[in-house]
């Protein structure tokens, strides 16, 4: 499903951020990666969402090297990629209902689509009594969990997942992996950056490790060393 | 189509009410900007009033012999009327100009006693002739003279001419009208631009404010015109509100400037449209439409450049 063949990212002579990165990943597959800070995990992230480009290789995406895509089609590409952060991105001036409302108007659906879709997809997150809350009406557990249900209202083929539980209490923590493990049951691919040793421990599903911008270990049900 | 309409327009009017106070800024600075080229239009206005007032005024008086004829002198008028830089060839005959002159002259008793020993009338008849604009007497002038002095009947019937006896003041004036009127475009462009400027500059920071969200949208699979045109929404109803309210402003603005900078009536009621409020409200249709026009376009244009630099990749 997505290939990097070799990649590499550099943005001056000291600074690596990916360096010949190779590596793929299957649908369904849920895909942890960690590493310190600086290591190249967001780098990798944003090379795969078209955010940035690599100085060489090619990231591939079913098949197609995302870095050819045109510009125009990019929001086309992107709409079959579901993004949590770990500063949620939740639009300010919108309430919970018209932040999960406007990913699927950015994707064309219809009203009536709509109207079903966005209670269900905070239903599935448990915050269906949230629904007409603003962002800064919500706690940063709640906010994620709003993150969630936008990026798997559409469906998509793929969740991207950048420190999700950065800023989140242990509770908050388990719940969103909890979410993100239950969309994984349900056959989308995820792949999720993270710093929590105790996360990836309890996953207990494909590991890989970056270390100044490079794949230090590769395992299928790997543990956190670092 | 429809559909994508609708969100689009939902989402800049409730990003307008939800983001108040960038929009009340915004507003307000649009408000400054507009009001400001309204009223130098409507300075603009009073100045081409006044200088056309002023240019009214100039004329070249021809005064002929008391010897000419009124035939030979309407056969001159025709001439002069022939001239494509003459607007205006005004007759006064000796009689007429002989009441004037006992009317002027009223309360000098020896003058009229004078003109009264007089056997004949000593006034000869005039053509007082008003050019097109006022850089033209000096040819007007230069004909006239050429029939003076090289009459085709042999003997001229003109007297004299004025011209020369004005002429530094006329072409002063000339100087005068034309350095004010292109100092004055000058300033209103200028005006006008530094208006745009600010105006632009104002929503460009409002949305600079909303650039993470606007890379939110992106994120999110938002095409660039599903996230640009609600802020162009936002920036059109910035601009029209902004127009409305100086329209509205216009009205007490110009009744109180005029109230108190033209203490007296001193254009007739035929007049009325030369003056300011006259003008405005004349002309209402045409003002309100390009003043809320611009409003609009200001919004429009300056949300449209602005979001577009958060566009690109």
């Amino acid at each position: 499903m997505i290939y990097f063949d070799k990649v590499s990212k550099i943005y001056g002579e000291e600074s690596i951020a990916l360096e010949d990165v190779t590596f793929e990943v299957a649908p369904g597959e849920f895909l942890s990666i960690v590493g310190h800070s600086g290591a190249g995990k967001t780098t990798l992230i944003k090379m795969l969402i078209v955010e940035d480009r690599p100085t060489a290789g090619t990231v591939y995406f079913e098949s197609k090297d995302v870095h050819a895509i045109p510009r125009r089609q990019l929001p086309r590409y992107r709409r079959k990629i579901g993004t949590v952060f770990q500063d949620f991105k939740l639009l300010p001036h919108k309430t919970a209902y018209e932040n999960i409302a406007f990913a699927m108007e950015a994707n064309g659906r219809s009203d009536e689509e709509i109207e079903e879709n966005v209670p269900q997809a905070l239903g599935l997150v448990d915050l269906a009594d949230k629904i007409w809350n603003f962002p800064h009406q919500l706690s940063g557990g709640e906010k994620q969990r709003v993150a969630i249900a936008r990026a798997i209202v559409n469906q998509p083929d793929l969740i991207i997942a950048d420190e999700p539980t950065g800023n989140l209490d242990p509770i908050a923590t388990y719940e969103v992996v909890q979410i993100l493990k239950k969309v994984n049951d349900l056959g989308t691919t995820i792949i999720m950056t993270t710093h929590n040793k105790g996360v990836i421990d309890a996953l207990g599903r494909r590991v890989i490790t970056m270390d100044r911008g490079r794949i230090v270990r590769d395992d299928s049900e790997g543990k956190y060393v670092l | 189509m429809w559909t994508a309409c609708k969100r689009i327009i939902k989402a800049g009017v409730v990003g307008f009410w939800r983001d108040a106070f960038v929009s009340f800024t915004s507003v307000l600075v649009i408000t400054v900007a507009l009001f400001m080229v309204a009223t130098t239009l409507f300075n603009n206005h009073a100045l081409e009033v006044a200088l056309e007032d002023l240019e009214e005024k100039v004329d070249i008086n021809i005064y002929f012999t008391i010897t000419a004829t009124e035939e030979e002198i309407t056969a001159f008028q025709g001439l002069l009327e022939g001239l494509p830089e003459v607007a205006e060839v005004t007759y006064t005959s000796r009689s007429q100009a002989l009441e004037e002159f006992r009317a002027r002259h009223e309360g000098d008793e020896l003058i009229i006693k004078g003109l009264k020993e007089l056997d004949d009338n000593p006034l000869g008849a005039s053509l007082s002739v008003r050019a097109k604009e006022t850089s033209q007497y000096e040819g007007i002038a230069t004909f006239v003279v050429a029939q003076h002095e090289n009459p085709p009947s042999g003997t001229s019937i003109i007297d004299r001419v004025n011209y020369n006896q004005n002429k530094k003041a006329i072409s002063r004036l000339n100087d005068i009208i034309n350095s004010t009127r292109n100092d004055n475009t000058t300033k209103a462009i200028l005006l006008i631009a530094i208006a745009l400027f600010v105006s632009f500059n104002t929503i460009r920071l409002a949305i600079h404010n909303a650039r993470e969200e606007i890379g939110v949208m992106r994120l999110v699979g938002a095409s660039n015109t599903f996230i640009s045109m609600p802020f162009m929404v936002s920036g059109i109803l910035q601009g029209l509100i902004a127009g409305v309210l100086v329209v509205l402003l216009l009205y007490p603005a110009l009744i109180f400037y005029e109230s108190a900078f033209y203490p007296f009536p001193f254009f007739d009621e035929a007049g009325y449209g030369k003056l300011l409020f006259g003008y405005f409200v004349i002309n209402f249709a045409a003002i309100f439409f390009t003043i809320v026009g611009s409003g609009i376009l200001i919004g429009a244009i300056s949300s449209f450049l602005a979001v577009r630099r958060y566009l690109r990749i």
